[in-house]
Order: C-alpha cells, then structure tokens, then sequence
C-alpha cells in the first residue's frame, strides 16, 4: 500500500496534516487528561458528562462525514442517512440486549425483557447470532451496508437523481422508523432497546468505559476521515466529481456512473453504521426515534454549516451545530428550533461554502493570498 | 433539445414526399458490410413529431464525414440515436460487423470505440485540464479498477502529447473551468483524442469558435482523422468546406443528398431545403 498511502499524504499540504495531526492530540490527549488527571476542585477538570457529550459529537461527526463523501463529492443528497446510523445502532444494541442475560428485569437469560413483556417463548431467527461480538460487529458493517445497496441499485439504475433521490431517502427513513415502532418487528417497539449493561465484559457505567469509548470513538473518526479522504483523492473520487458536475457526460466517457454511485453509497452507509455502532453504547439507548425524517435532515445542516465538499466541513459542522444545540437547548430551549432553522439560512445565503470556506476567505485575506479553491 | 428543434421547424405537409423521390440511392449490401457505421431504417419520434424517419447512413473505416442541415433535420438525435442515448422506434445501428448499438447503454457504446462532443461544451469545470484528460484516457473503467488506478509514466506521457496537440499544456494544471470557450472546445476534442476512440462524433466544434480558433481546429481534426473515423455536424458551411470531406445533408430525418461538397451545393433539392433559404 506504499503509492496508496503516499496518494493520502500528497493530497493535503504538510500544514494541514500538522493541523489534522494536532486536533486529533488534543482529542486524544488533552480531553482525557484534563479528565483523569486533574483534581475535581480545578477549574479546568472536565465532568465525565462532558467525556460521553463530545463522545456523541464524534459519532455525529463520523456520520456527517459519511455524507459529504455522497452529497459533497458525488452530488448524492441523502436525507434519509438517519438509517444506517440507526441500523448500526440497533445491531450493537441487540448484542448488549443479549449480553444482560439474567440480569434483566424478568431475569430471563434467553429472551430480551421485551421479549418476555410480549409473552414470546423464543428468540425471533434474526437475532441468532448476536450473542457474539464478532458476529455483530461484522452486520454493524453489513446490515446498513445491505440495505444502501440494495436501495442504491434501485435508485442509481433507476436513473433517479437530485431531489427525487433526496425525497425517496426520507420516504425510506420514515419507513424504517413505522416499521421498528411496531412491537412485532421485534426490536422493542417504542421503547427501543436499553438498560444494557456491558460491551465486550466492560460495565458501561464505569468512567473508564466511557472513556475507552470516547477513545475508540475518536480512532474511529480519524478512519473515517483517511478512508474518505483516500477515496476522494483517487481516480474514482473524480469520476465522482465528475458525476457531481456533469452525469450524462460521464457516461459517454464510458465510465459506470450507476456502479461508481453505488459503491460509494454503500461505503457512506457502512461509515454511518460504525458511527451509529458507537453511538449506541455512549447514550445506552437505541429507539426507533433515530429514524425520524428530521434527524436525517439535520445531517445535512451540519454538512452544509460545515463546509460541503470539504470532508473537515462535515466535522467542523457536526461539532459546532450540535455544541449549539447542547448549549442552547438547556439555556433557552424554545428558541433552538428557530435558531438552527436560521442557522440554515444565514449559512446558505451568505456562505454557500460553510465555515471552512469562510475560514479560508479569512486566512487568505491575512496572508493576503487568494483563497485555494476547493477540488 | 430535439423538442426545441420540432418547435422552430414546421415542415410543410408535401416536403416529404419530394424527399422521398429525390432520395440518395438505397443502400447496397456490399457498402453496408465493409461500413464501420451502418445505420439501417432508424426513425425516432417524439410526441409524434418524427425527429428521424427511415435514416440511412454508412460511414467507412478511416472517413470523415460532414452532416450539415437545417435545424430540425435530425442530426442531434443522429448522434445520440449512435451513442446510446436515444433509443429508435425502429431500425438498426451497427458498429463495425455485428455490433447493435441499439441494444447498449452510453457507458457500453463509449467502451467499444465511440467518443462524442457535445454542441455545448461539457468538460468537468472543477477539475483540472489535465483530470480531464487523465479520466478520457484510454484504460479500464472498473469501478474499483479506477479506485487503486494510478498514472504511469507512459500513460502520464499520453497525456502530455494530447495536451501539446490541444495546445493546452501551459494550462494543464488550472481548473476547466477557467478556460474560455474555445478553449473549453479544445479540451473536449482532446478528451475524445485521449479515449482513443475508433468512431468520434463532433457536434458542432466550432460553435462559438473565433475565426483564428476554427482554423487552427481545422487543422486539429484532420490531423485527428488520419487514425480516426469523424462525423462532424456543423452548420458552418465555409468550416465544411474547409474539411474537404463527404458531406451527407439531412433533412427531416432523412439524408436527402450525399458527395462531395460541390456537388452538394449543385444539388437543386439541397438549395431548397438549405442552402437556398
């Protein structure tokens, strides 16, 4: 992978790896041991809530990521990426549903509590399996992966492109979200699945399991990140830049344009599902809630807010939109609607390239250079 | 766009009648055979309006051939009946033996050997001169083939020798984009020169050409035709006559005169229908 790995390095230049190579310390360095090792009477200590609140942005950030590879490099507008995210929650969650064992409410080591509730003798086929952690990290990837392929070839065959594609995403995420609210899916109805009590052996309520989540959180973003920035800079990433601008024209050069747009949906889904995978066990609950069209949509704001097209956009606009939203729902809670909704405007209006496009006018009027498009 | 085109042309009933009296003589079996283009009764409509009406054409292996007509007369939907992106109501298009292009896709077409312009210039403007040419180039388009693609030096060198034949390679590193249009155009030509294509179809390569722009680009496509089959539409008649080549006229969908360009501009019916107006 020597050339591979050299196409990463050369895509950025050596101040923005410095850059990158410096967040990423602060993330893994700085945030825990502000955390460990300051004592609690410090000013700067970090409560664990704040360890599992920036956990949460990662998990966004990751999934914002996993849009603007689809909406920013191939033009694909998926409102409706609530889904993968969602699934790959629900597969880690079903795994720590059956992890409880006995200790569940009804003291049933066979059936999950709802199960139980629901006066059901035995475990539904679907959730064979999920017992073991390497069977359900595997269909954390496979599951969201599946269905974006499936609904991708639909799609892309289809020739079914911009805002209808847009419409039939949020049609398919408000599907998903009637269909996981029935009780006879068995996935818990209304009430998802929670109270779970450990990953992988660890009780997820201590502290340092928050953090080794945290940390996990943040590698997993830093993969993320390589895996779209790799796939942007090759020759398939400008095939896709190329359908973005031009789709017909793409295919009188010969290239595949449903193929190229499905395996890049796929891949945005399977990123989307390791981010709802690690989302699950930081707020210890996955219910059918995540599949509401308007969580979708918000997907899109932090992309857009960030930056579209830009990959370190999608981050920047994950962590702002929502650290606004943390803040502004516990300070005025009945304004954060109409803020975000201005949020939008402004942002569409008057920086149609988000915050990174309006950090680069910036620097490049101090270092009085002009500003670098972006590919 | 053949909509537009229904819309400017309202053909008088009678016309094609007389088109069908003074047609080109029909198409001998021995010609269709050696033909690396063979397009065989196609007619297309659309809302009833017949944009291709039982058109005959046969383009040789190494020809390069002029299509000029009124607007209306089918020559855009021609190009995109060969390319696959307008399926006829009837008829045949073969592609060297016994190739049927009408059973293809435009990815599949594009992969046998058949490059296109477009009459409005489409390059890809937020990539570079030279990511244009690099995704024309010649070469495997598997998705995942084009995932792990890299640029060898002789392919990077292929490259190199179409930009100096474009005369872009000054610019090779800027966006498309910021090209002008003529320029735009040449870039164009140069991504169906690095497809390698056996057959190219230009639409129009000098629309909204300077004059020094259109003769240098003269010269550009009969290079390019030394190794290529072209079919050139083109409604400027001195660019025409410049490329010294067979000249089919089509009108309402059917080609009403075939030669060389004098004897077309002889032709009685073709000063009628075009030339005259």
């Amino acid at each position: 992978m020597g050339p591979m790995t050299s196409r990463l390095m050369l895509l950025s230049g050596p101040r923005a790896w410095l850059l990158g190579g410096g967040l990423v310390a602060v993330f893994l360095v700085v945030i825990p041991a502000l955390n460990l090792y300051l004592p609690h009477s410090s000013p700067f200590y970090l409560q664990d809530f704040w360890i599992s609140v920036i956990g949460k942005y990662l998990c966004f950030a990751m999934l914002a990521l996993a849009l603007d590879l689809i909406w920013g490099y191939a033009g694909i507008l998926s409102l409706g990426h609530g889904a993968f995210f969602g699934l790959g929650g629900y597969v880690i969650g079903m795994h720590m549903m059956r992890q409880i064992g006995d200790r569940g409410v009804y003291g049933n080591a066979e059936l999950p509590d709802f199960m139980v509730f629901l006066n059901w003798k035995e475990l539904p086929w679907f959730w064979f399996g999920f017992d073991q952690f390497w069977f359900a990290a595997l269909m954390v990837f496979l599951v969201p992966g599946l269905l974006a392929f499936v609904f991708g070839w639909l799609a892309f065959r289809s020739r079914i492109t911009g805002v209808y594609f847009s419409i039939i995403s949020q049609a398919m995420v408000y599907a998903m979200m009637l269909a996981f609210f029935r009780n006879e899916m068995g996935f818990g109805g209304n009430n998802g699945l929670t109270d779970f009590k450990d990953i992988l052996g660890f009780d997820l309520s201590a502290a340092s399991t928050k953090m080794g989540l945290y940390i996990v959180s943040v590698l997993a973003l830093v993969l993320v990140y390589l895996v779209c920035r790799w796939v942007v800079a090759s020759k398939l990433g400008r095939v896709l830049i190329a359908v973005r601008d031009a789709e017909s024209r793409v295919r009188f050069l010969g290239y595949s344009v449903t193929n190229a747009k499905l395996f890049v949906f796929t891949l945005s889904a399977v990123l989307a599902g390791l981010a709802g995978a690690l989302f699950v066990p930081q707020v210890g609950i996955i219910n059918p809630g995540e599949f509401t069209p308007a969580k979708s949509i918000e997907v899109a704001i932090w992309v857009a807010v960030g930056g579209r097209g830009t990959l370190i956009g999608a981050v920047v606009g994950a962590f702002a939109v929502n650290g606004a939203k943390t803040y502004f729902t516990g300070a005025a809670p009945e304004i954060w609607l109409f803020l975000l909704g201005g949020l939008f405007v402004v942002v569409t209006l008057l920086m149609p390239e988000g915050l990174v496009g309006l950090a680069r006018k910036l620097w490049a009027r101090l270092t009085g250079r002009n500003a670098k498009e972006p590919a | 766009m053949p909509l537009n085109e229904a819309a400017v042309q309202a053909p008088p009933p009678e016309a094609d009648k007389t088109a069908k009296a003074q047609a080109v003589a029909p198409i001998d079996a021995k010609a269709a055979a050696r033909g690396l283009l063979y397009l065989d009764g196609v007619s297309v409509s659309f809302d009833g309006f017949k944009a291709l009406n039982d058109l005959n054409l046969i383009i040789d292996p190494g020809e390069m051939r002029a299509i000029i007509g009124p607007n209306g007369a089918g020559k855009t939907t021609m190009m995109d009946v060969v390319t696959g992106k307008t399926r006829p109501d009837e008829g045949r298009v073969l592609f060297g033996k016994d190739v049927d292009l009408t059973e293809l896709d435009e990815a599949e077409i594009a992969n046998l050997g058949i490059g296109r312009k477009f009459q409005k210039p489409t390059v890809f403007e937020s990539l570079t001169v030279f990511e244009n040419l690099d995704l024309a180039r010649k070469g495997d388009r598997g998705t995942f083939k084009t995932l792990f693609a890299r640029l060898s030096g002789g392919q990077r060198e292929q490259i190199d020798g179409v930009l100096e034949a474009i005369r872009l390679t000054e610019r090779r590193r800027e966006l498309a984009g910021a090209l002008s249009h003529g320029q735009k155009q040449w870039l164009e030509i140069g991504m169906l020169l690095a497809q390698e294509p056996e057959l190219m179809l230009l639409d129009e390569p000098v629309a909204g050409m300077t004059d020094a722009e259109t003769e240098q680009t003269v010269v550009l496509l009969h290079e390019i035709a030394r190794d290529h089959s072209v079919i050139v539409v083109e409604h400027d008649m001195e660019f025409v006559r410049n490329l010294d080549c067979r000249v089919s006229v089509l009108h309402e969908g059917s080609v009403i005169a075939e030669g060389a360009m004098d004897s077309i501009q002889a032709n009685p019916r073709v000063i009628e229908v075009y030339l005259g107006r």
